[in-house]
């Protein structure tokens, strides 16, 4: 096909569909989800860039990728040169493509949503990704940078962490990640389920940085095992991506009862540690009936997801506001509706109720209305006197979100923190220490994986000048 | 990989092992432990960390063999290599000169508590030790902790060493008499044990910490599984703790929470046993 299309032409083709696993069937495995657009599938779609001078789309883009080039070059089905493209912008491409939420970035600002449906970016991102992972022979080859003789440190292998490993091995200084876990990808591996995100995914984007010669090191707890004064003795510059950390509890009685996880607990048994994958799997996870996850974000989804996937007979979300307010990525919303998932919106946990022996029985709730907006610009739930009832559940798994973890800064005093715990960092991701910059959800409190990659992308150009002065 | 350098059956199921891991020997202090994961696939387990040498770049766990995971890195033969091995994780102990304290250790609480007791006696503690176990054969680390403190009182429940019944029994006497009774009471051992302790001391005011074993995952606060109640507040034994003040712990429910996989963990048994059955018929 060629790409001399007409703007009419182009408008004339209509937005495509990723092909899906059946419901009824994905529900049951871990397969992933989405199965990947068909070569014609992503040609065609990529013939519906208007290739507007405007290039809105790479404005809505928290890395700014350089979104029209690699989809025209995709329209013209040079594969290498739009997998160049997007590489040069974009660390972590094939992640990005599966779990950025782009309906409200990329897509939320093309030209071709205002009358109908905007470009697939995010699916071409991922055709194109995909494309580049099994064709490593028809990709330029990236030349080994001179070596500078400085050395960084980066904490925590998340999004964050890979991406500024990957940008400042590419201007030749040397690279350490400490991770604290012993596998890498940070949420990416122990949050996010393989029917999202495989984990080979991960593993490949990994080798890549390996093969830049970024050295892991995996059960290195800075704060405790080495502390950031130490780093920064032993390092040119340090970058901190450690992430989110400690999960916020609901504060609300029966929240120890055996049978309530918190969702990083339920997610990292499962994503991490193989519990309720395979059968000789050695972490245990407990399996019940009816699972109630409170929460109404992309955590919340993967939880209810995987345990409809582990057995649940009744996988529920129960979400104190309604489901316009949801701040999950769209797609997992429809797609844990057609797996089964019940949606029990207007809904707050008030308590759990036990059994006689301390297991979970059922999660009381109370009805909401909405009342006007908050500070977030979203409308207030108020309580309905009276509404109270008992919702029957095994499992309750709180996903309503986490607090900076002081494990690393309570070491590190001359960091300077906010009042709710995550360190201060300017535009470039400088924080109070001078060569030491940090960046991701310790900067932001829990945000998404394509700002943590922006953060470490920017954080790595200020880190190389820093070196250079 | 940590590799192991040593591997002691100390009694029955309770082995001391010491690997190789320079930073955490160097990093360590009392009172923290380390996430031991023996391979891919396996679990993550939370140990003590019984003693380290920073000089030779080694620690020493002490582990009791009681599900398939600890089974397994018992296992682990001298010059194999465990695959992850992460820490010093929790908090340090608070050590200062109480004058006279009480050291309490029940069963492998007793390896637990070693490292304590050599801390407090560094800080000029007038240190008596109580340990006990089931029987003789359970009574570890007498010599070790012996030499480190001023008495050293062993109970055994069925008399075969020491004086016959539980650690209770010779802490009671200690706190009634005015004249050898301790400003602090350090207790480790199952739970029971420990909140028998924090009831003792409970009335005469004497403060007293505990080290709790919840189940843990990550161990660096990320996961919320090792909460315990504290007082009116949930906290997360890996980074709050492991230990805390005995008078205000709900000993009940970590006891409880601790049986939350009992029917995993059994069937998993049942699993591995059934295969080293079917290896030996072979
Ligand atoms: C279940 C779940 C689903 C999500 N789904 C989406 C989604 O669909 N789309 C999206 O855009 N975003 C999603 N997010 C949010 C997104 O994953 C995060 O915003 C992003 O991962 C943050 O990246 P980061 O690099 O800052 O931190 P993380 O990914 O949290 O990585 C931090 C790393 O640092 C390590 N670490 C922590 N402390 C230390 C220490 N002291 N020393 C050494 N290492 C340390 C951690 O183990 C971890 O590996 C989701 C989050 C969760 C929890
Ligand atoms: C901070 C900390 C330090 C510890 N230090 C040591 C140590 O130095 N030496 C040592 O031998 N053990 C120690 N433990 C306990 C040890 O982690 C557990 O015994 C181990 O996790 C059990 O693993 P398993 O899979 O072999 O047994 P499982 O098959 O998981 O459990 C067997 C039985 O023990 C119960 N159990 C599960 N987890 C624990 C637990 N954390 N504590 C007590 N009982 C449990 C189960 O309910 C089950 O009945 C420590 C625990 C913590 C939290
Ligand atoms: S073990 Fe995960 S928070 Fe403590």
């Amino acid at each position: 096909m060629s790409n001399d299309l007409s703007p009419k032409e182009r408008m004339a083709i209509e937005r495509v569909h990723m092909p899906e696993l059946p419901a009824d069937e994905r529900s049951k495995n871990f397969e992933e989800v989405n199965q990947g657009l068909t070569p014609e599938q992503a040609v065609a779609e990529a013939q519906r860039c208007l290739q507007c001078k405007s290039r809105n789309c790479v404005a809505g883009c928290p890395v700014g990728v350089s979104i029209p080039e690699f989809i025209d070059a995709l329209a013209s089905d040079d594969l290498p040169r739009a997998a160049q493209v997007l590489r040069g912008d974009n660390a972590l491409p094939a992640v990005c493509g599966r779990v950025c939420p782009q309906e409200t970035q990329c897509e939320a600002l093309c030209v071709r949503g205002k009358k109908g449906d905007a470009v697939a970016i995010g699916y071409l991102e991922r055709y194109v990704a995909d494309w580049a992972m099994q064709h490593p022979e028809g990709l330029i080859a990236i030349e080994a940078p001179e070596p500078t003789g400085k050395s960084v440190a980066v904490v925590g292998c998340g999004p964050a962490g890979l991406t500024a490993a990957g940008e400042l091995a590419r201007q030749g200084h040397k690279v350490t990640i400490f991770e604290a876990l012993h596998d890498t990808g940070g949420v990416l591996r122990y949050g996010i389920p393989e029917f999202r995100l495989p984990k080979e995914i991960i593993d490949r984007e990994v080798a890549v940085l390996s093969r830049m010669g970024v050295t892991i090191e995996c059960n290195v707890i800075i704060g405790k095992t080495l502390t950031i004064p130490q780093l920064r003795s032993e390092f040119d510059a340090v970058f901190i991506a450690n992430g989110a950390g400690l999960p916020t509890m609901l504060n609300i009685m029966g929240e120890n009862l055996k049978g309530v996880y918190a969702a990083n607990e339920f997610l990292t048994r499962v994503n991490l540690m193989e519990a309720g994958r395979r059968a000789d799997s050695s972490t245990p996870i407990l399996q019940r009936d009816e699972v109630a996850v409170i929460g109404g974000g992309n955590t919340a989804m993967d939880c209810v997801r995987t345990a409809r996937r582990l057995g649940a007979k009744r996988a529920m979300i129960v979400y104190r506001r309604s489901e316009t307010e949801m701040p999950a990525r769209v797609e997992e919303i429809k797609h844990a509706k057609e797996e089964g998932v019940e949606f029990i919106m207007l809904t707050a946990p008030i308590a759990i109720v036990p059994t006689e022996d301390g297991w979970v029985s059922a999660l009381r709730c109370q009805k909401m209305e909405l009342g006007p907006a908050d500070d977030s610009g979203r409308r207030r739930p108020q309580a309905i006197e009276g509404s109270e009832f008992d919702l029957p559940a095994g499992i309750v798994i709180n996903a309503v979100g986490t607090s900076a973890n002081p494990l690393l800064t309570a070491t590190a005093p001359d960091l300077t923190l906010n009042k709710w715990g995550n360190i201060v960092a300017d535009e470039e991701g400088e924080t109070s220490i001078p060569g030491v910059f940090a960046g991701g959800d310790i900067v932001r409190g829990g945000a998404t994986v394509i700002l943590a990659m922006g953060d470490g992308k920017r954080a790595a150009a200020a880190i190389d000048k820093y070196l250079k002065r | 990989m940590f590799e192991v350098v040593s591997n002691e059956i100390l009694a029955e199921n309770l082995h001391k092992m010491v690997l190789v891991a320079p930073r955490i020997a160097r990093a360590r202090k009392a009172g923290q432990f380390v996430m031991v994961r023996l391979a891919q696939g396996e679990e993550r387990i939370p140990l003590t960390i019984g003693d380290a040498d920073p000089e030779a770049g080694t620690i020493t766990l002490f582990i009791q063999a009681i599900g398939a995971s600890t089974r397994k890195i018992v296992d682990t033969p001298v010059g194999g290599s465990i695959r992850d091995v992460a820490g010093p994780l929790g908090k340090e102990t608070h050590i200062t000169n109480w004058g006279r304290v009480a050291c309490v250790g029940g069963g492998v609480g007793t390896a637990v508590l070693f490292p304590l007791v050599k801390a407090l006696a560094e800080a000029g503690n007038e240190i008596t030790t109580i340990i006990g176990g089931r029987s003789s054969r359970y009574v570890i680390l007498a010599d070790e902790l012996g030499a480190l403190s001023k008495n050293l009182l062993i109970t055994t429940e069925d008399g075969s060493l020491g004086s016959k019944g539980f650690v209770t029994g010779p802490l009671g006497e200690m706190i009634a008499d005015p004249a050898c009774a301790p400003k602090a009471v350090f207790a480790v051992g199952p739970v029971p044990m420990m909140k028998a302790v924090a009831n003792m001391t409970r009335e005469p005011g004497i403060e007293t910490i505990v080290s709790l074993n919840p189940i843990m995952i990550d161990g660096t606060g990320m996961c919320g599984g090792c909460r315990v109640q504290v007082g009116s507040e949930t906290k997360f034994a890996c980074v709050d703790g492991p230990e805390f003040d005995a008078h205000l712990v709900d000993f009940d429910g970590l006891s409880d929470r601790l049986t939350s996989y009992r029917k995993e963990e059994a069937q998993r048994h049942a699993a591995t046993d059934c295969k080293i059955a079917k290896e030996v018929a072979k």
